[in-house]
């Protein structure tokens, strides 16, 4: 075969394979309307018997009941966010690293959803002895934000850090880190039962974009939910 | 010699990309350790963050407190600031490590991009105003 003829047909090959990917991911993309997300975490199979036949449920692994104090004082437990679709991450307000960054991108999600009751915020300190109830009012009145959608929430320091465990967020105190705590950077989506239905890097704009469409997701099968 | 011709010709095409290499290198210096140390709170596009975090894009405190920022940088800040009418209070800490030539090349970043168009320093009026900083307290 012509060495130039077999050039142009491989290339047109090539070039025909891609544009068959990108459509096949696109329509794969596209068909939002019905996806649904993942429970993420443990689950366990619990058997019952109704009417003499056993029954199997699938158990899986719900955030528990807490109780935390928000930047006005207000107590926060399970009853806040009941219902509702909740994003969550841990931070302290010292933290010279990565939470500037992992706030400028929680702001996107308030400035999204901030008109939804559906929706709220809960930054949880990991430094209560120095984030204190007022150190967190100054903090979110200079973010500008409400508490009631976006709650930054102090407590007891082992309470804290179980939940953390509870969120699969990692964290700990640690002298060698910046700030003197090491914690990563992730937002967690709670759905209305308190299960886990994605993790994010919440210093990443890419990631950030991908959990606003997937709280558009939660919402929906919420909504279809309730009907 | 023809041979010695192509090695005379080899090493100095090597040492012109060196030397070019070096150069952009120096360029981007500034804007490297603007990632490096600066990016994580004044963010990508210098925009800082509300109330808590200074901008930097388009501030009027890089004009106005011009011969300060060097300080700024080696000791970092503490105590209210106002940069474009918004007071901030949040302490910046500072990079001690780095050099005046360093300094210079990171603050020639700042001034002149992020929408900035402010005049350029020297390494010697740098060095002089490193060398008058005010003592940091606490330190």
């Amino acid at each position: 075969m012509n060495p130039r003829i077999n050039y142009i047909l491989k290339q047109t090959i090539v070039a025909s394979a891609f544009i068959c990917a990108s459509a096949l991911t696109y329509s794969c993309q596209s068909n939002s309307a019905d996806q649904t997300l993942p429970i993420l975490g443990s689950r366990e199979p619990v058997e019952r018997v109704v009417d003499g036949k056993t029954i199997v449920d699938t158990v899986y692994h719900q955030i528990p009941d807490f109780a935390f104090t928000d930047q006005d004082s207000q107590r926060v437990t399970q009853e806040t966010v009941a219902g509702k679709i909740y994003v969550t991450d841990f931070f302290f307000t010292t933290c010279p690293s990565i939470c500037p960054k992992m706030k400028s991108q929680m702001l996107r999600i308030y400035e999204a959803y901030k008109d939804n009751p559906n929706v709220v915020l809960l930054s949880h300190t990991i430094d209560p002895a120095h984030d204190t109830v007022a150190v967190l009012k100054e903090y979110a009145d200079r973010l500008n934000v409400e508490t009631a959608k976006w709650h930054f929430v102090t407590g007891d320091r082992d309470s804290i850090y179980d939940m953390a465990l509870q969120y699969f967020v990692g964290v700990q105190e640690d002298d060698q880190a910046e700030g003197g705590f090491a914690h990563s950077g992730d937002f967690m989506l709670i759905d209305q039962n308190r299960h886990i239905r994605g993790h994010y890097h919440g210093t990443e704009q890419e990631d950030v974009d991908r959990l606003i469409k997937d709280m558009e997701i939660l919402l929906k099968e919420q909504q279809h939910e309730e009907k | 010699m023809k041979k010695s011709r192509f090695i005379v010709g080899f090493f100095g095409a090597l040492a012109l990309i060196t030397l070019t290499q070096c150069f952009t290198d120096k360029q981007n210096q500034g804007q490297k350790l603007y990632v490096q140390h600066c990016l994580s709170c004044h963010m990508e596009d210098g925009s800082g963050l509300r109330g808590l975090i200074p901008p930097i894009a388009k501030a009027d405190y890089l004009q106005t407190h011009r011969d300060e920022l060097a300080c700024l940088i080696r000791n970092g800040a503490d105590g209210p600031m106002v940069v474009n009418g918004i007071e901030y209070n949040k302490e910046m800490p500072g990079v001690h490590t780095l050099r005046e030539d360093e300094i210079t090349n990171l603050l020639n970043y700042i001034q002149t991009n992020f929408g900035n168009n402010n005049k350029r320093y020297t390494m010697t009026e740098v060095e002089e105003m490193l060398d008058i900083c005010p003592v940091p307290h606490g330190k």
